[in-house]
């Protein structure tokens, strides 16, 4: 059945074409016309990625190459697309989930002209074109044109509404820190090329697992997978490059929600789930990888307790789940990162897509504490949106309880410090979307008379998106089911067998004792339900007041100050280098020395200009000194 | 000490204080007075080398015919040492003065060593300079020359006419 | 006698016309150093004719004399010159009143 891996390209293509009507037509095509295009292209693409699972899912893995990109003597590196069950799966959440907030975008974004509505879809078919790129890839340096592809169309959505300066600065600020991030891919890269002279991933893995044909030294292996991680932490927001993610809620609720929370910020978990086999040989950099990712998630969890915007709580919400990728990462729980990818890319999703529809209702209000009490206009927001609190918190039966678990699980074996701090982790972010919930939904209305004129549930073409990705965050989780409750219940990680067995090989796994596990997953289960009883009832009767934050508050409501501490670190000494480097080095330096060679010229022209003084005798006496100089050299040099 | 060398330096001396009465003296009339004089020491030179016919030349031609149209047209002008022009930039004339020594000093040093120096010059005899051996030469071998000089000097005449000739209109 | 004390003296003619025609501003006087400049190279032309005529002798007879016609041509040339010349001035003096060498200074335009 190899006719359908042939035309695994169209998967990417379509989006691409997409994105050249929509951008290159944007002037002249109607807003219908430009959303069917935008959102159609990915359905396309949605079905065939279903094909193409099914495929795997038979056992039919594939490399599919197309030409040769770069064919030197000692470098080939090919336009290679790898189908294997990681990507697979990677490509249906990516169409599935982009799918779904195409058409969330047609009514989200129905306010706005006819050519930024077509330029809003381009820009989302460009990003679908370059995250599947990412996916697919074959070779780190096709990863690579995805993973910029990304961070570029990250900065034009940020930034799309670009009247705003405010929202250009946080643009500007998500890109400049990707580009941070990339520098250590980049130098991971050519590190791998130097040593192995291929960018291969077959070619790669095979290489390394082969213990008598290994190029690459432990202090190599070390080396590259830390730089790689840079790479991941720049791309998932992790420390210190995470604080351009809070600033990103500048853009579109829809591209906060696909972006920010579904596929681009997976991007580094993809890359070291497919490099798995290099990270397993290098443990430094796994505890780093988990040190980093807890140390995130609790972060960011503490910034999210008390901010008072509805957007950035889910965005330090983000922060924080994907450091428990990472530390599911860094303990070796590769299938438990991904389940937690596709776990989170649902109820994620979701309640972003849940927060535009209220802020949509709102008119635009963002600032929880002016909502309240919205149940009762909104329901099917409602309705989902809860169980995608309860999903993130780690409830049972929700899909977020299986892939938390099982990274809590992972890192009890590791370490029960991890666990330990992990579960502190998850009882606030019970704790912090509770308190969101019950902010925005239960209580008394605290907004205006005219916000409150204004609500209304949103059309179907807001609530159906919400509709079936609640479903998922309820199911989803049903296909990781662990062992204690049903034996073979999981299937995804059978699935994933063949992409992370060779690390499977090289790490012995350890199982945990049943009644071990149990208590794990009752401590857990239990903390958060405590948590979130108790942010239910503590703020359903909120009220507003107006008095400042003090002591830990304020210090947890201003973020921990880090980005202020960035400001004066790197900001402001830059700014001064390039204001000496301005003033100094080109202003009086090189523009004085291009300028002086004119003055120069123009004052020496004038000074030889007195000789033509008209006056015989200074001829003469030219004439003389002349002879002289001609008599010396002549006799005596 | 023979008279001829004894002659030498006398003539020398003439000359070269001459010379410098030339350059140095504020009336114009008393230069060219002394310019004669060296014209005349020079010719005595000639005569103690044996060119006759040279020296002969040199007085009528330049001491004769020169130096009066000299004089003829400071005459003419009316130039008496009031009339100087003085030389407002006195650096001027340190840098001549300098530049000229510095010229003398160096070619001085220059040829010294050369082994042209030592060479006689043949004094008192010889029949090069005779006017009989000068002219078999002239008339033969530089006979070409000779005829084009005539041309020369009509065209010297014509310039000098047409140079200062006063305009028809005025 | 040497033909260096005639090298000698000829040089040191030479310079005082140089020293003359730079130092000094009235273009006669110029004019007349640069005749003993031209005296001083025929001194020295005449005092080699000697001395060839003495190392040589008879196998160039004629070299001596081909140094004594050139002075003479010299001598042509000089006159010519001074006659033009001193027209020139005349006219100068006709229309600017003056023999100031300075004063002559239109080239600076």
């Amino acid at each position: 059945m190899n006719n359908v891996l042939q035309i695994v390209w169209l998967i990417p293509v379509l989006p691409l074409i997409g994105f050249l009507i929509n951008g290159l037509g944007r002037k002249n095509l109607s807003k219908t016309f430009s959303g069917f295009i935008g959102s159609g292209v990915i359905l396309v693409s949605f079905i065939l990625s279903c094909w193409v699972f099914i495929q795997v899912k038979n056992g039919n893995t594939h490399v599919a190459h197309y030409y040769d990109f770069i064919n030197t003597l000692s470098l080939k590196i090919g336009m290679d697309f790898q189908i294997d069950q990681l990507s697979s799966l990677f490509l249906l959440i990516i169409t599935g989930v982009g799918f779904l907030i195409h058409v969330y975008s047609t009514s989200y974004m129905h306010d706005e002209e006819p050519k930024d509505f077509a330029k809003y879809f381009a820009y989302l078919n460009l990003f679908i074109f370059s995250m599947l790129l990412l996916v697919m890839g074959g070779n780190f340096i096709i990863m690579f044109i995805g993973w910029e592809g990304v961070g570029l169309c990250s900065y034009l959505l940020i930034g799309f509404w670009f009247k705003n300066n405010n929202y250009n600065d946080a643009a500007k600020k998500a890109f400049i820190m990707n580009r941070i991030g990339d520098l250590g891919f980049l130098l991971a890269v050519f590190w791998l090329i130097a040593k192995t002279n291929t960018t291969d991933f077959h070619q790669i893995f095979s290489l390394v697992a082969d213990t008598q044909k290994n190029p690459l030294s432990t202090f190599d292996i070390t080396g590259i997978t830390l730089l790689l991680f840079v790479g991941a932490t720049g791309k998932s927001a992790q420390i210190p490059l995470y604080t351009w993610l809070p600033d990103a809620m500048a853009g579109p609720t829809p591209v906060s929600a696909l972006i920010h929370a579904a596929t681009m910020v997976t991007a580094g978990i993809y890359m070291i789930a497919r490099s798995n086999i290099l990270f397993s040989m290098a443990p430094f950099t796994q505890s780093v990888i988990a040190v980093i990712g807890l140390a995130t998630a609790i972060l960011a969890a503490t910034i999210a307790l008390k901010q008072n915007d509805i957007k950035k709580v889910l965005a330090y919400s983000t922060v924080s789940q994907l450091g428990y990728m990472f530390l599911g990462l860094g303990v070796g729980a590769y299938t438990g990162a991904v389940f937690h990818v596709m776990t989170h890319a649902f109820f994620k999703a979701l309640l972003f897509l849940g927060a535009g529809s209220v802020i949509h209702a709102m008119g635009g209000e963002q600032d929880m504490r002016n909502m309240g009490g919205l149940k009762k206009y909104m329901s099917i927001t409602h309705i989902t949106f809860l169980l995608g609190c309860l999903a993130i918190a780690g409830m049972p039966p929700f899909s977020g309880f299986f892939s938390k678990d099982e990274i809590l699980g992972e890192a009890f074996k590791q370490n029960p410090l991890y666990w330990g701090i992990a579960v502190i982790g998850a009882l606030m972010t019970a704790f912090y979307m509770f308190r969101l919930y019950a902010m925005t939904f239960l209580g008394k209305f605290r907004g205006t008379h005219e916000q409150e004129h204004h609500l209304h549930e949103s059309p179907a073409a807001i609530t159906f998106p919400l509709i079936v990705l609640a479903i998922l965050a309820v199911v989803g989780g049903w296909v990781g089911i662990p062992e204690i409750f049903m034996h073979g219940g999981h299937r995804l990680e059978a699935f994933l067998e063949p992409v992370f067995a060779p690390s499977n090989d090289i790490v012995a796994k350890h199982h945990l004792e049943h009644s071990t596990e149990y208590m794990l997953m009752g401590i857990s289960v239990g903390g958060a339900l405590i948590a979130l009883i108790y942010a239910w009832s503590k703020f359903s009767k909120y009220e507003k007041t107006t008095a400042e934050e003090t002591g830990i508050g304020k210090i947890l409501s201003n973020k921990w100050y880090v980005d202020e501490l960035y400001d004066a670190v790197i900001v402001k000494p830059r700014q001064s280098v390039a204001a000496f480097l301005n003033n100094v080095v080109e202003k009086k330096g090189i523009d004085g020395f291009v300028n002086g060679i004119g003055k120069g010229v123009n004052y020496s022209s004038r000074q030889i200009r007195l000789l033509q003084s008209g006056q015989v005798g200074n001829y003469v006496l030219l004439m003389v000194i002349g002879i002289l100089v001609l008599f010396i050299i002549q006799f005596f040099l | 000490m023979s008279v001829t060398e004894i002659l030498f330096w006398f003539l020398s001396f003439l000359t070269i204080g001459g010379a410098i009465m030339v350059v140095t003296s504020k009336n114009p009339v008393y230069s060219i007075l002394s310019l004669i004089v060296t014209f005349f020491a020079i010719s005595g030179h000639y005569i103690l080398l044996n060119a006759q016919f040279l020296a002969i030349v040199n007085i009528i031609v330049y001491a004769g015919a020169i130096m009066v149209l000299f004089l003829f047209v400071v005459m003419l002008m009316n130039l008496n040492a009031d009339a100087e022009p003085p030389q407002k930039r006195k650096y001027l004339m340190f840098a001549g003065v300098i530049s000229g020594s510095t010229l003398l000093l160096l070619i001085v040093a220059a040829i010294r060593k050369s082994d042209v120096g030592s060479q006689l010059v043949q004094l008192k005899t010889g029949d090069v300079g005779l006017i009989n051996n000068l002219g078999k030469v002239l008339f033969t071998d530089f006979v070409f020359p000779f005829e084009i000089s005539s041309v020369l000097f009509l065209s010297a005449m014509i310039g000098a006419v047409l140079i200062s000739k006063k305009e028809a209109s005025e | 006698m040497p033909v260096n004390y005639y090298i000698f003296l000829s040089v040191a003619l030479f310079c005082i016309g140089v020293v003359g025609v730079l130092t000094r501003r009235n273009a006669i006087i110029v004019f007349m150093c640069v005749e003993l400049m031209l005296n001083a190279a025929n001194l020295l032309l005449v005092a080699f004719s000697k001395m060839h005529h003495l190392a040589l002798g008879l196998n160039f007879p004629n070299l001596a004399s081909e140094a004594q016609i050139f002075v003479f041509f010299i001598m042509v040339v000089a006159a010519a010159e001074v006659s033009v010349g001193l027209a020139i001035i005349v006219m100068i003096y006709r229309n600017t009143h003056s023999i100031d060498v300075n004063f002559l200074n239109r080239l600076k335009h």
